[in-house]
C-alpha cells in the first residue's frame, strides 16, 4: 500500500505540472496589459508600470517566468497578486466558503442520493422506482442556475412573504451559520444527487442478482444483514468512485452557485482575477483544484481496498 | 448463434428436407447483430419516441426559426421600451424582457445556438476522444501512459474555470468558441471510456483470429475492435449532447458563453437574473425550454443506453 500511494504520487507531479503550465500559458496569452487593467479607464503612468513589471518579472520570457513560478510553488509560495497581496491570503479568505459549500452538497448528494438509489433498487419497476426514476431524469435536465433561481423565489421569497416562514434565507448571509448554506447546497448538490441515486440503483440492483447475495439468502440471514454488509457493500465501489471525482467538481461547479446566492468563494475571486488579468491568482486557485482532484482520486482508490478485500495495491 | 448458421449451410447437402424448412423459418429472426436489436428496442421504448418527436421539433427550431414567430429579434424595431417587462398576453405568450422585446420570438431563435452548440460539441469530443483512447488502448505501453498523464491534466481542470481562462482569451463568444472550449475540456470522458472498452476487447479471441488471418493492424482496429467497443462510447455521446447545451448556458449565464447581438437561452436567463424577483416570467419561459431540450435529449441518450446495454435492465 505504501509503495502504491508513492508511485501515485510521484505519477501525480507531472499532471500538477502540466495542469499549471497549461493555465499559466491560458493567462499569459490573455489579450490586454495586466499593468493597464490596475490603472483602470486612466494612462497607466510609463514609470510606475515599468516599476511593477520589473517587480513581477512580467518582461521576462514566458518559460522563465513559469519556472520561477512552480518552484514557489513547490515550496509552497503561491506568489503575490500585482496589487501586492499575498494569492495565498486572498485564497484563504474565499475557499473556506467554497469548502463549506461543497462540504454541505457532498453530505446531501451521498445521502438522499445514495438512500434514494437503494429505496429504487429494492423495489425495483414498482411506484417508488419509477418515481426516483423520473424525477432523477427532471433534476439531471434542469440547469443548475435555473434550480437556483427557482428554489430562490419558491423557498427564500414566497415561503416568507406568503406563509411567513423563514428558513431559507434568499441571498447567503455569513451569520445564518450551516443554515445558510443548506439551500446553496441543495441547489448544488441537485444534479450530481440526481446521478448518484441513479447510479446506486443500478449498481445495487446488478450486485443483488450476484451468487454470494443468493448464498447469504440462502444462509437465512436476515434482509436487512444481506442489504447492508453483502450487497450494497459490494455495489458501493463505482458510487465512491463517483462522489469521489464529484468532490472537486462540486468545488468548480460552485462559480454558479455562488454567485446566485451570492457567496463570495472561490468563483468569485476568480472571475474577478480573469478580468483583472491577475494570472497568478488564477493559476494559484486552478492550482489548488487540481491539487484537491489529484488527492480525492488517490483517496478513492485507496477505499476501494477497504471496501473489497480482493483489490489489492502492490 | 452460430451454430444454426453452419446448420443451416450444411443441411441441403443432407437428404433430411423436413430440417431444412424449419431451419431457413428460424433463421431471419436469429441473424440479430448488437446494433438491429437496439434499433428493434428503440422503435417501441416510448421514452424514446417522446424524447425523438422533441428533438425533432427543436431541430425544425433551430433551422427555420420563422415558421414559429413573424418577428426577428434582429430587427432595430422589434422592441419597444413601453413595453418593458410586461407579462404573458394572448398575443405575446412569455411576455417582455427589459428591453421590450418579445421573449416568445427571442426564445424561438435562440434555439439555433444551443442545439449547434450541442451537436457540434458531441461530435468533436466523440471523435477526439474516441480516436486517441482508441490509439492509447491498442498500443499501449508508453503511447498509452503519456496520453493518460495528458487526458489528466485536462481531466483535473475544472470546465467552468478553464472555460472561463479560454473563453477570455478566444475573445469572441458565439456557438463555434464555445463548441472548441467545451471540447478541449471535454474530449478525456470519452478517452477513458474508449480506452477501457478497448483494453477489454482486444485480447477477446476474435482479435487473435482476425490476427491470425493476417489482418493488418489498421483493419484489426477500425474493422474488429472499433464496432465492437463503440458501444459505450456511444451512450455517453448521447446523453452529454443534454449536458452539452445545459453547459452552454451556464457558460453564457456567467457572461463568458455566447456574447451578444447573439441570442442564447442562457445569456436571455442571465439578463433576466438581475430582475428575477418583480418580474419571474422574463426567466422562467427561456429557463423552462431550455429544461425541456435538455430533457429531451437525455430522455433519447437514455434510451439509447438501455438499448446498447440490455445488463442494466
Amino acid at each position: 500500500m505504501g509503495r502504491y500511494v508513492i508511485r501515485r504520487l510521484i505519477q501525480a507531479i507531472p499532471v500538477l505540472i502540466g495542469a499549471t503550465f497549461l493555465i499559466y500559458w491560458l493567462c499569459f496569452s490573455l489579450p490586454g496589459d495586466p499593468v493597464q487593467a490596475l490603472a483602470g479607464e486612466k494612462k497607466a503612468d510609463p514609470i510606475v508600470a515599468e516599476m511593477i513589471r520589473q517587480k513581477y518579472h512580467l518582461n521576462d520570457p514566458f518559460l522563465l517566468q513559469y519556472w520561477n513560478y512552480i518552484t514557489g510553488v513547490f515550496q509552497g509560495n503561491l506568489g503575490e497578486s500585482l496589487t501586492g497581496r499575498q494569492v495565498s491570503d486572498m485564497i484563504s479568505e474565499a475557499f473556506p466558503f467554497t469548502v463549506n459549500l461543497a462540504i454541505v452538497a457532498f453530505v446531501i448528494e451521498a445521502i438522499i442520493g445514495v438512500l434514494a438509489g437503494v429505496m429504487a433498487a429494492l423495489r425495483k419497476g414498482k411506484f417508488l422506482d419509477q418515481l426516483v426514476l423520473i424525477s432523477t431524469l427532471f433534476v439531471i435536465s434542469i440547469p443548475v442556475f435555473v434550480t437556483g433561481f427557482v428554489l430562490q423565489l419558491v423557498l427564500g421569497v414566497k415561503l416568507k412573504n406568503d406563509y411567513g416562514i423563514e428558513i431559507f434565507s434568499v441571498s447567503f448571509n455569513e451569520e445564518d451559520g450551516l443554515r445558510g448554506y443548506l439551500l446553496p447546497a441543495f441547489v448544488l448538490a441537485s444534479t450530481s444527487l440526481a446521478y448518484v441515486a441513479r447510479l446506486t440503483r443500478t449498481s445495487l440492483m446488478e450486485t443483488m442478482r450476484a451468487d454470494y447475495v443468493r448464498t447469504a439468502v440462502a444462509k437465512g440471514l436476515k434482509k436487512r444483514r444481506v442489504i447492508g454488509r453483502h450487497a450494497l457493500r459490494n455495489a458501493l465501489i463505482p458510487i465512491v468512485t463517483f462522489l469521489g471525482a464529484d468532490l472537486g467538481g462540486l468545488m468548480g461547479g460552485a462559480v454558479i452557485t455562488e454567485k446566485i446566492f451570492n457567496i463570495h468563494g472561490i468563483g468569485g475571486l476568480l472571475a474577478q482575477a480573469v478580468y483583472q488579468k491577475q494570472g497568478t491568482i488564477i493559476v494559484g486557485v486552478v492550482t489548488l483544484l487540481v491539487m484537491i482532484y489529484l488527492i480525492t482520486t488517490l483517496l478513492v482508490d485507496m477505499l476501494y481496498a477497504v471496501l473489497d478485500p480482493r483489490i489489492r495495491y502492490e | 448463434m452460430s451454430d444454426t448458421i453452419t446448420k443451416g449451410a450444411e443441411a441441403p447437402s443432407g437428404d433430411n428436407t423436413p430440417k431444412v424448412s424449419t431451419e431457413k423459418k428460424q433463421k431471419p429472426e436469429r441473424v440479430a447483430s448488437l446494433w438491429s436489436d437496439a434499433l428493434r428496442d428503440l422503435r417501441r421504448n416510448p421514452i424514446f419516441i417522446i424524447g425523438a418527436a422533441l428533438v425533432s421539433f427543436l431541430i425544425i427550431l433551430a433551422v427555420v426559426p420563422g415558421w414559429f414567430t413573424d418577428g426577428s429579434p434582429f430587427d432595430n424595431n422589434a422592441c419597444d421600451l413601453a413595453d418593458s417587462l410586461k407579462r404573458p398576453s394572448a398575443e405575446h405568450w412569455f411576455g417582455f424582457d427589459v428591453q421590450g422585446c418579445d421573449i416568445y420570438t427571442r426564445t424561438v431563435w435562440g434555439a439555433r445556438n444551443s442545439i449547434i452548440v450541442g451537436v457540434l460539441t458531441t461530435s468533436m469530443v466523440t471523435l477526439v476522444g474516441a480516436l486517441l483512447g482508441l490509439l492509447a488502448g491498442w498500443k499501449g505501453g508508453i503511447v498509452d501512459s503519456i496520453l493518460s498523464r495528458f487526458t489528466e491534466i485536462f481531466f483535473s481542470i475544472p470546465l467552468l474555470l478553464g472555460g472561463m481562462l479560454i473563453m477570455s482569451m478566444l475573445g469572441k463568444g458565439n456557438a463555434w468558441t464555445v463548441s472548441v472550449v467545451m471540447t478541449v475540456l471535454g474530449w478525456p470522458q470519452i478517452f477513458r471510456i474508449m480506452r477501457a472498452s478497448v483494453l477489454a476487447n482486444k485480447n477477446n479471441d476474435y482479435v487473435m483470429a482476425a490476427r491470425a488471418l493476417g489482418a493488418g493492424a489498421g483493419r484489426i482496429t477500425f474493422r474488429h475492435i472499433l464496432p465492437n467497443a463503440i458501444a459505450p462510447v456511444i451512450v455517453v455521446s448521447a446523453i452529454s449532447l443534454g449536458v452539452y447545451i445545459g453547459a452552454e448556458a451556464a457558460l453564457s449565464y456567467l457572461g463568458i458563453g455566447v456574447q451578444p447581438p447573439e441570442i442564447s437561452w442562457g445569456l436571455m436567463i442571465s439578463d433576466a437574473s438581475v430582475r428575477f424577483l418583480d418580474a419571474p416570467h422574463v426567466l422562467l419561459f427561456p429557463s423552462a425550454v431550455l429544461s425541456v431540450t435538455v430533457l429531451a435529449f437525455i430522455m433519447l441518450g437514455d434510451a439509447v443506453r438501455d438499448a446498447l446495454d440490455p445488463k442494466l435492465r
